[in-house]
């Protein structure tokens, strides 16, 4: 993924009208480019060559359907770890180590080590944090979601 | 629930959905199926929540938002659920979420905030306690410093 800025110029105001658009939700029908055309008052076309140059800019990560994996019977969790500081290579090893680690990121704060657990299973939550637990001698606090709020990222347009 | 159809027609447009004038078309064509049947099966999948939205994920260091922070709020729990709406309605916040309080962690609202640099993540930072108000107890954010493992959330072909 890219992760530096695009330089200023390389999207025009209706690229990004369209990465707001786009966030917006997608009509369900046969012809749903032509739709979102038609409401911006662009051509099918031009729709289409515009958001296959975003994702080849990397403005875009990916276009599609995103998927509830609570809803497909798995589960996510965010955890969190306080890392001693000589010890933090080493934790961080043996965390990385396990498939359901999805990411993970070191964070200024006293809780320094913050990763998202990815299972097929609900109950492969707690027993991954478990195993990290047993593995590294810390304790690995869980944040599940109760609840979340989205709306979407907007640019400037 | 959803079954081995709705399951191939969902591993198949993981990668992202066809970019032709018509996509559902393109993907029913792919598996042997028909267009209707593709749409039908989205609409349906959506209302049941298990497809949350067909749409872009935007890439924030490409626009411009080489910054960010995950802001962390302890908010009043009778009021957590309305201010957490209107915080996730931030056109610089990406996610929000209300998650439990923890043994020496008061925070019940996370929001990760976007921006040009840190002065702007710490100024969007500001507006998110003007509209928490009183209702916002203590606050924190936390800046990262380093990816430690970073892999893309894949849905099993297996199910």
């Amino acid at each position: 993924m890219r992760r530096t800025p695009l330089p200023p110029d390389a999207l025009d105001e209706t690229d990004r009208k369209l990465i707001n658009r786009l966030q917006d939700g997608f009509p369900l029908t046969s012809h749903p480019f032509a739709g979102i055309a038609q409401e911006m008052g662009l051509e099918e076309a031009d729709v289409l060559t515009r958001i296959a140059n975003l994702r080849e800019l990397g403005a875009i990560t990916r276009f599609g359907p995103f998927i509830d994996a609570a809803a497909m019977g798995g589960a996510f969790c965010l955890c969190a770890m306080e890392v001693p500081e000589d010890r933090f290579e080493e934790v961080m090893t043996l965390v990385n180590a396990h498939a359901e680690v999805a990411h993970n990121y070191e964070r200024v704060h006293r809780l320094n080590m913050w990763f998202v657990l990815a299972c097929d299973r609900p109950e492969g939550i707690d027993e991954t944090a478990d195993r990290i637990e047993a593995e590294t001698g810390l304790t690995v606090l869980r944040f599940p979601k109760l609840k979340e709020f989205f709306i979407g990222f907007r640019v400037t347009a | 629930m959803i079954d081995e159809t709705d399951k191939r027609i969902l591993s198949a447009t993981q990668g992202g959905l066809p970019l032709v004038p018509a996509p559902f078309a393109e993907v029913a064509g792919w598996l042997g199926l028909q267009e209707d049947e593709v749409i039908t099966r989205f609409e349906r999948m959506m209302k049941d929540g298990i497809v949350r939205r067909i749409a872009i994920a935007p890439n924030h260091y490409a626009l411009g938002m080489v910054a960010n922070g995950m802001s962390v709020w302890d908010v009043d729990d009778a009021q957590a659920e309305t201010l957490g709406e209107k915080v996730g309605a931030l056109e610089f916040v990406s996610h929000s979420y209300l998650r439990p309080r923890a043994e020496g962690w008061p925070y019940n609202l996370f929001a990760m905030i976007h921006g040009s640099d840190r002065d702007a993540v710490e100024a969007h930072r500001g507006e998110i306690a003007a509209i928490l108000g009183e209702a916002c107890r203590a606050r924190d954010i936390l800046y990262s410093t380093r990816i430690l493992k970073k892999t893309g959330m894949r849905f099993r072909k297996e199910g």
